[in-house]
């Protein structure tokens, strides 16, 4: 285990973003994952199991294409790491894969779950009908209804969708209701959070179980290019965790330049944005601190984006900590850039991605790549979901 | 000696309410905690609002979201306090969420806290560890008293740490729960109360979740020295108004029979 800034400390934290502010509580639930996430999860018969449904389920390794058409659209050399070709359509699975047979090891019998656009929800629902464990996803009402075929989705796998109904009825919320839900079911339930949010240990076991991303592009990339290392990362961040998982194996090497997109939604200065690094303070939220979107006061507000995956009032304290120590460059992007570029994925290299990742696509203007650069684009998922609103914006 | 303390040496147990500050209307703060005193209330946990309070049930959440659109803020419930100590003699302690009081500022809500004659906070996403690091100092500076939860989950060796970073009383969660979401206390609840009274804590003990009547309020303090009440009174509130606020505390007053 790497243990430098860029990790997570002892405590928790990752410089002086993370941690576990939770009420009492939580304290023997978030306790118990502490202790045991470590030695479960190197233990060799989870390693085996997890490799296993990693190569047989999800399909992974995923392939690390030569995006050639847009390469030579940028003049430098783009490869795309397809997430997108994950079992569910995202990254997610990779993490919720990990956390049940974590869950399991723990002899937990019931799951519980947030979900904003559905598709961490989809990815629980998922593995808990492949366990057979008892599965609630908490959802926003609001999203239940904007998100209407993941619900339909989850349902057919089995999961009970339950509404969150409190404050602004999206993400955070559903967030809330979950934690609450653990609140009242300490014993026998697993919360499978799915990013790199919330209290330690879930940031960096969320990430660990992503890092196999990272963990293919060395190999990948050395048989195309004949060396391990590229020279740009580039993912779209909400909370972030499919960059959390592409950024892992980099984090101390900084040769390697970390880019994070967040969504600028309207405009940073619209009202509309869910750029946190550039609108966040300091804060706790969901039991971490780190850059949170707020009011003078204190409460937290409600963030916008054409993407549903990226409205999240925080981000992960991992990502918080790499703005803050400028280790990543973080970029926001517009809706309407993000649509573009999504657009243009889908002529040039006939790839649909979701518009989460359409995000990462948008920032050649701002970066400064060579000719003989080599760029890997986290297409964290596919845009099956998210073809209603291309439909509206373009006018399909 | 501290209002907390001389409110534990009455013999009959302790009636604390919570109310959640600018509600039901922006400016009844005031109101509510002088009749709930005038009622015969012995402690009240005035609620600071916060968005996306983790530890609390429908019945609180709503009651915050009714007071932030109604306007209340940490800036204006500290105005509306300015002055209380004229009126109201018993213990006031904050109850609220760490992240209201980080952007205040912790040193200046402090400061403020000791000029408005508060005696204690709650802040229960305000974990143990980082508060005896970073806040514990500051805190007793300002005559502040920290009150930390405990569950029936709580280890024994965590309740002694807890125990020792305490100076008046410890709230205990009367069940794995949030806010407002149990009706009336199974034998095992009562046998957690009375595992924590053997304990002979340093420090009193009250309990709290789950108290709404005389009923619940005579079991929590058959082995704790009183009760918080906080959704019941929330629900009161709604119900009834601020006008009839004695009823309420009369009602937890008496004999169950």
């Amino acid at each position: 285990m790497k243990t430098t800034s860029y990790h997570v400390d002892a405590d928790g934290f990752y410089g002086e973003f993370g941690g576990a502010f939770i009420p009492e509580m939580l304290y023997p639930n978030t306790e118990e994952l502490r202790n045991t996430y470590l030695e479960i999860s190197s233990r060799p018969e989870f390693q085996l199991e997890f490799k296993a449904l990693l190569k047989d389920y999800v399909g992974r390794p995923t392939p690390l294409f030569f995006a050639s058409r847009l390469s030579e659209k940028y003049q430098t050399k783009i490869y795309l790491k397809r997430e997108d070709l994950c079992h569910t359509g995202a990254h997610k699975i990779n993490n919720t894969i990990g956390q049940i047979l974590l869950a399991k090891a723990l002899g937990k019998k019931r799951i519980i779950a947030e979900t904003g656009a559905g598709q961490h929800g989809v990815a629980t629902a998922t593995v808990c009908a492949l366990m057979g464990i008892e599965c609630v996803v908490y959802m926003g009402a609001l999203d239940i209804k904007r998100q209407a075929p993941n619900v339909a989705r989850m349902k057919l796998l089995g999961a009970t969708v339950r509404p969150a109904e409190s404050g602004s009825k999206t993400l955070k919320d559903a967030t809330n209701e979950a934690i609450r839900d653990w609140i009242n079911n300490p014993v026998d339930t697993h919360y499978i959070i799915g990013s790199v949010v919330g209290p330690h240990p879930y940031p960096d076991m969320v990430a660990r179980f992503q890092s196999v991303i990272s963990e293919e592009i060395g190999a990948q990339l050395l048989e195309k290019e004949g060396r391990e290392l590229p020279d740009y990362v580039i993912a779209c961040v909400g909370g972030g965790s499919n960059a959390a998982g592409i950024y892992y194996h980099y984090l101390d090497l900084p040769q390697v330049k970390l880019v994070a997109v967040e969504a600028a939604g309207k405009g940073i200065h619209s009202g509309h944005s869910a750029a946190t690094s550039a609108l966040g303070k300091v804060g706790i939220i969901h039991g971490s601190k780190t850059l949170l979107m707020q009011t003078s006061d204190g409460q937290i507000t409600e963030p916008y984006s054409i993407s549903a995956g990226l409205d999240y009032p925080g981000v992960g304290p991992m990502h918080a900590h790499l703005y803050a120590s400028k280790r990543a460059q973080f970029i926001s992007i517009s809706d309407d850039d993000a649509m573009t570029a999504g657009q243009e994925l889908a002529k040039l290299e006939g790839i649909i991605p979701a518009i989460e990742t359409s995000h990462a696509f948008a920032v050649f203007d701002q970066l400064d790549c060579k000719k003989d650069d080599i760029v890997v684009i986290n297409l964290s998922g596919r845009g099956d979901k998210d073809l209603q609103t291309y439909i509206n914006y373009f006018d399909l | 000696m501290n209002r907390i303390k001389r409110a534990f040496k009455q013999e009959k147990p302790l009636v604390s309410i919570y109310a959640t500050a600018g509600f039901p209307a922006l400016n009844d703060t005031v109101e509510v905690i002088q009749s709930l005193e005038a009622a015969g209330a012995d402690m009240i946990e005035i609620g600071l609002p916060f968005s996306d309070p983790l530890a609390d049930g429908p019945t609180i959440q709503q009651s915050s979201t009714k007071a932030l659109e109604n306007g209340m803020s940490t800036k204006v419930l500290f105005e509306q306090l300015e002055g209380i100590r004229d009126s109201v003699s018993i213990p006031l302690i904050i109850m609220g969420y760490f992240n209201p009081v980080l952007q205040f500022g912790v040193a200046e809500f402090c400061e403020a806290c000791e000029k408005a004659g508060i005696d204690g906070l709650i802040l229960p996403d305000l974990p143990l560890e980082i508060y005896t690091r970073d806040y514990q100092t500051i805190f007793e500076r300002h005559g502040l008293s920290m009150i930390f939860l405990i569950t029936p989950q709580t280890s024994e060796s965590r309740i002694r740490a807890i125990e020792a970073a305490s100076n008046t009383f410890i709230y205990m969660v009367s069940s794995s729960s949030t806010t407002g979401s149990t009706a009336g206390f199974s034998e095992s609840n009562m046998a957690y109360f009375k595992r924590i009274a053997d304990m002979n804590l340093s420090v009193e003990t009250i309990v709290g979740f789950g108290i709404a009547d005389a009923h619940t309020f005579s079991q929590a303090s058959q082995y704790s020295r009183g009760a918080i009440i906080g959704s019941a009174f929330i629900r009161h509130l709604e119900e009834r108004g601020t006008q009839h606020i004695a009823d309420f505390i009369n009602a937890l007053n008496a004999k169950h029979v």
